[in-house]
């Protein structure tokens, strides 16, 4: 048989193959120990040295070529059975994925973690203090002494006559002047307590008050700080004003309202220019240094931010309202 | 303090409006709660006269009258008030009218009489809740008028929230004071007038206690009508204050107490013997107070006493034995100036509060007495008569405040607003404020008015001009500073890195109340005392918490009963435990808990549901101690606690220390606190897992590691942790990890053990391990857990 005539039967041998095992049969037949290729060869020594090269080359030539329709097949063969294994592996991408519950901050955390990141790029540290706290920390020092009236409007909640649970976290600021001389940059977050439960009012509520005390500080610094704070708080280019207020433990000392979309000024927090009494009381010299103090409900912060209108909701931890904050 | 915006404009009256004088007000610290019309809106009221009245034919208690409302003919009006009488001015309501509540009067028919209007009670006009028949007007009110007109109804009521050191606007004085000074204009106050004594009669005043009362004004005025009616232009600016009127005498005391912030008391003076005292109360003496209560003084609490008894407390509350009454024909009047100290506190004590207490606790003009009492007296001779005699008035100089001298610094005021305001525009902000100023190098000497008795400090009167300047003319600054880093330890885990990690895990954070219910802290912590608040919002909070689990617990009952079954909490906060060596005899301690409850994950189509089990909370509570890098110092040891199910629960130690507790809620308290099924809960202090280790890198050991495995057959008393606790401390050599991957109880195992399937990988740092290395570590395991635990190899 033509060499060619070998080659076109193994082409078309190769082709009906549609198992490996078929294709390797194939193989056996032509290229195999005694396959029809190689017996061509065997025959090779028959030929004259003269014919020999050129017909050997022949032959290995119609080798090479059988082996590489070979291997083209094979390769056709092994795509379509992985085509077959991957078409029975097919899924139905769009059924629900496997979920985990992901929980979330509490809304009242959220707040006080974005206040504590304003301040604390300015280097405003956190100190946190005790919630029990005797009448020194909570009052006396901070310029209420015994039978202010001040003191009356604090709705404490009280143990003894000196001990009470904290309603502000001022005595914070104070344990920490105490400790440490200016120049100070604190803000103090935490639970702070009123006796008083109503639509608008419950008994335990955050705060988050800032100190800072430098050699001059100024009520202009007091304004530019908290103007700062209350727009990258809420993020909208609002109006700030601040209206004469008193607090016995600052002065001068402000109110501060913003006015937003509906045109409604809303009181949001209390500062004012640290009392030369506080700062004495704590062994800091009022005329060497000056300060500003600020304090903030937080909880009032975080409805107006996320638009939450029963303050109540805070505490109750009902998870359908959490989770809207995850 | 609430007041008339009609009375305030009798004394000053700026070109603003009732907003804008609001606003105004607000701005300068004087911060306006509330603008309220007097009267609710109604119409067609006029002032009418009753000409005739008589019984209606067909009706018991109606009465047919004829009212003459300025017009030619008479009107008919049927009316219903027994009061109702002939010769009677009365408002009346005419056909056309409208009544609050959008009540439209029309002409009607009762009982077969036509009726062309209606005569008002108060109530009936919104102007009280007085029910007490139809308003009685005076002889001289002119008929035909219109109520609103003759009431001067067409007013405000402002509601000025005033700060405790503004007392000195605690009366319209005070108040026109600061309107005048913000608007530049001047400000008109009634002339009062000294009233000439028509008798002799007085009774001696004696200060027994100088430095609380320094100053008492007395008065007697003899044969007083009391029961004369207040006029009704004075009961009216009393109702806009939010004041009934009581009778003349204290109607008018009230009076005084708003006009000019200075409160009085009236005596029955026929009721006093002997001189007058201001004395501090003995121990234990007892008066009785006009609304009939018996209070026990101490001797800090400052009475007016005669010779006698106790008449009052001072400033604060009047005594019944002594009070005006209905058959007083003699009163002794008393004007006197209380020194703050001796008033503040006191009636907060005795849980009093009064307009007087109010206005002495914060302070009073020292120099407003006798001003205070003329006024009182002439208008108590214009309305109710008699004669007054001389005022006795008993001072103590040296007692009474004197006019502070305070010192402003330009430098300082510059330094403390951050802005220079000129020097001519801080004076004249001074003056207008009434204060007497002389300026020199460094600034203004500036002497007090005594009623800015408010202003001490150099930092009062920084805080004046600011205030006057307007806080709005201040600009806003950017702070100055140093750059400073805050310090930020890394080996020290803050709540916020634990909590991320439950949250991960699917917790919630809740906030949960610091005072809980003491029944359901009483069952899960029997032997643990709490902090109890004495004066509690309920008795359902009034127990301080010692653990975190009571609010934890209420939580995840709270949303059990609202549908949410699958439930995981976490919280950080305090808990208090009693201890007398402790700060405020209470140590407050940091706590990260947490609650599980429900199926242990989202329901999945692939997936069968499991509820959450005891492994899944532990789970978590390894979670967060893995945080510490130091996962093996810590272990859980089966212990009881009495809130946890004795077979669920394990202490958690870090070392030697115990730092927390995990199982599940004991199973005969879940109904008890409400909890529907299983919940598992946990507990650890923060300050004893928040020290980390700061990682001390190790190369990684490029040779293989090798994994053995072992089935061992132990008694199944004996914990596992236990097992795998003694496999550590051995020290096996080149043991890297070791795991416990399979727990086998059943067919093949004897009754009372249990297999434990065991992974030891064994690496070394520099070779690979040798088979004879790995045999003989393996060995070592086996002869350990074959000799400590009695342990066999399954085979």
């Amino acid at each position: 048989m033509a060499l060619s005539d070998i080659v076109a039967a193994a082409q078309a041998a190769v082709a009906e193959a549609t198992t490996p095992q078929q294709l390797d049969a194939v193989r056996v037949e032509y290229m195999g120990k005694k396959g029809q290729l190689t017996e061509q060869l065997k025959s090779l020594g028959k030929l004259s040295p003269e014919e020999r090269p050129a017909a050997g080359q022949a032959i290995n030539e119609a080798k090479q070529r059988v082996q590489e329709l070979i291997n083209a097949r094979n390769n056709e063969l092994k795509q379509a059975e992985l085509a077959e294994k991957l078409a029975a592996e097919r899924i139905d991408v769009s059924l629900p994925g496997r979920k985990a519950h992901v929980g979330g901050f509490h809304p009242v955390t959220k707040t006080i973690a974005r206040i504590e990141a304003f301040f604390g790029d300015l280097g405003f540290r956190t100190v946190e203090g005790p919630e029990v706290e005797d009448d020194f920390h909570n009052f006396d020092a901070l310029n209420i002494p015994a039978n202010h009236p001040a003191r009356a409007d604090h709705d404490t909640f009280y143990f003894t006559p000196t001990t009470m649970l904290r309603t502000q976290t001022s005595g914070v600021q104070i344990r920490t002047m105490e400790q440490e001389q200016p120049p100070l940059r604190i803000i103090s977050p935490g639970r702070v307590y009123r006796n008083d439960y109503d639509q608008t009012h419950t008994p335990m509520f955050h705060q988050v008050e800032g100190l800072m005390v430098d050699t001059d500080v100024s009520f202009t610094q007091l304004k530019g700080i908290l103007e700062d704070f209350l727009v990258n708080f809420f993020e909208e280019e609002l109006e700030v004003r601040f209206r004469p207020s008193y607090f016995p433990f600052t002065e001068p000392s402000a109110e501060v309202d913003v006015r937003r979309k509906d045109g409604k000024w809303l009181e949001v927090l209390g500062c004012g220019m640290v009392h030369p009494s506080v700062l004495q009381a704590v062994g800091i010299d009022s005329e060497k240094y000056t300060g500003f103090a600020f304090g903030m409900g937080v909880e009032r912060l975080t409805m107006l931010r996320y638009g939450v209108n029963d303050l109540r909701a805070f505490f109750e931890n009902d998870v359908r309202f959490l989770k809207q904050f995850n | 303090m609430k007041f008339s915006e009609q009375w305030l404009r009798t004394w000053v009256n700026p070109t603003l409006d009732s907003v804008a004088l609001s606003e105004q007000l607000s701005m300068a610290g004087l911060e306006v709660d509330g603008i309220e019309p007097v009267a609710e809106v109604f119409s067609g009221v006029v002032v009418g006269e009753v000409v005739k009245c008589w019984q209606h034919p067909d009706a018991d208690k109606l009465q047919v009258t004829e009212v003459n409302l300025g017009t030619d003919e008479p009107t008919t009006i049927v009316c219903g008030a027994p009061n109702c009488r002939q010769g009677l001015k009365v408002a009346v309501a005419t056909v056309g009218a409208v009544l609050p509540g959008d009540f439209k009067i029309k002409k009607a028919k009762l009982r077969g009489q036509p009726s062309h209007g209606m005569l008002c009670s108060n109530s009936e006009l919104g102007l009280s809740d007085d029910h007490d028949g139809i308003i009685e007007l005076p002889a001289d009110a002119p008929v035909g008028m219109d109520y609103r007109e003759y009431l001067d109804l067409n007013d405000v009521v402002l509601d000025v929230d005033l700060t405790p050191n503004r007392a000195d606007c605690l009366g319209i004085r005070g108040i026109a004071r600061e309107v005048g000074v913000l608007n530049r204009i001047e400000v008109t106050a009634p002339v009062i007038d000294a009233v000439a004594p028509t008798t002799d009669e007085q009774r001696a005043v004696v200060l027994d206690a100088p430095a609380a009362c320094p100053r008492y004004l007395g008065r007697v005025v003899r044969n007083v009508n009391v029961q004369a009616d207040s006029p009704l232009w004075l009961q009216e600016r009393l109702r806009r204050s939010g004041i009934r009127s009581i009778d003349p005498v204290v109607d008018i005391t009230n009076y005084v107490l708003l006009e000019l912030g200075h409160p009085m008391h009236a005596f029955d003076n026929d009721k006093l013997q002997g001189a007058v005292h201001v004395r501090m109360a003995h121990a234990d003496e007892k008066l009785t107070l006009l609304d009939g209560t018996e209070v026990v003084l101490q001797n800090d609490v400052l009475v007016i006493a005669d010779e006698q008894k106790p008449l009052a407390m001072a400033g604060i509350f009047g005594g019944e034995g002594s009070g005006v009454t209905e058959a007083t024909t003699n009163v002794f009047l008393e004007s006197a100036f209380f020194s703050p100290d001796a008033i503040a506190g006191r009636a907060r004590r005795f849980g009093l509060h009064t307009d007087a207490s109010h206005r002495y606790e914060r302070g009073v003009d020292p120099e407003l007495q006798r001003t205070a009492m003329e006024r009182a007296t002439a208008l108590l001779l214009e309305i109710c008569g008699g004669e007054a005699g001389p005022i006795v008035e008993a001072k103590d100089d040296a007692a009474l405040p004197q006019a502070a001298q305070v010192t402003l610094r330009s430098e300082r005021l510059a330094r403390v607003l951050g802005i220079s305001i000129a020097a001519d525009e801080v004076t004249e902000i001074l003056q207008r404020l009434g204060f007497a100023v002389t300026t020199n190098a460094e600034g203004w000497q500036v002497s007090v008015p005594t009623f800015r008795f408010d202003i001490s400090i150099e930092e009062d009167l920084i805080e004046e001009v600011a205030r006057i300047y307007g806080y709005h003319r201040i600009q806003a600054a950017a702070p100055a500073a140093q750059l400073r880093m805050i310090p930020r330890q890394e080996a020290q885990l803050t709540a916020t890195s634990f909590k991320r990690t439950l949250l991960d895990r699917g917790y919630q954070e809740a906030i949960t109340y610091s005072f809980v219910d003491p029944k359901h802290q009483a069952l899960l912590f029997d032997d643990t005392a709490a902090l109890t608040l004495p004066f509690p919002i309920s008795v359902e909070m009034s127990s301080m918490r010692v653990s975190l689990w009571p609010g934890l617990i209420g939580a995840v009952a709270h949303n059990q009963k609202r549908q949410q079954q699958s439930l995981a909490f976490c919280e950080t906060g305090l808990r208090f435990l009693p201890d007398e060596n402790a700060e405020n005899g209470v140590v407050q301690q940091p706590m990260i808990a947490g609650v599980r409850a429900g199926k242990a994950a989202p329901e999945h189509w692939s997936d069968g549901e499991r509820a959450v089990d005891f492994y899944d909370i532990k789970g978590d509570v390894e979670a967060i101690l893995a945080l510490t890098g130091a996962a093996h110092q810590f272990r859980f040891v089966a212990d009881q606690h009495p809130a946890l199910h004795p077979g669920q629960s394990a202490a958690i130690f870090r070392g030697e220390k115990r730092v927390g507790y995990v199982g599940a809620v004991h199973p005969q308290f879940e109904k008890k606190l409400g909890l529907n099924g299983r919940t598992f809960v946990f507990e650890l202090e923060l300050a004893a897992i928040s020290a980390r280790a700061v990682p001390q890198a190790q190369p990684v050991s490029k040779y293989p590691s090798i994994r053995r495995d072992l089935a061992i057959v132990v008694k199944d008393t004996i914990a596992a942790g236990e097992i795998l606790a003694a496999i550590e401390n051995i020290g096996v050599n080149n043991l890297v990890s070791l795991n416990l991957f399979d727990v086998y109880q059943g067919a093949g195992v004897t009754e009372g053990h249990r297999s434990l399937a065991l992974s030891l990988i064994l690496q070394n740092p520099e070779r690979t391990l040798e088979d004879s290395e790995i045999n003989t570590a393996v060995a070592a395991v086996v002869d350990m857990l074959t000799s400590e635990f009695g342990a066999t190899l399954r085979e």
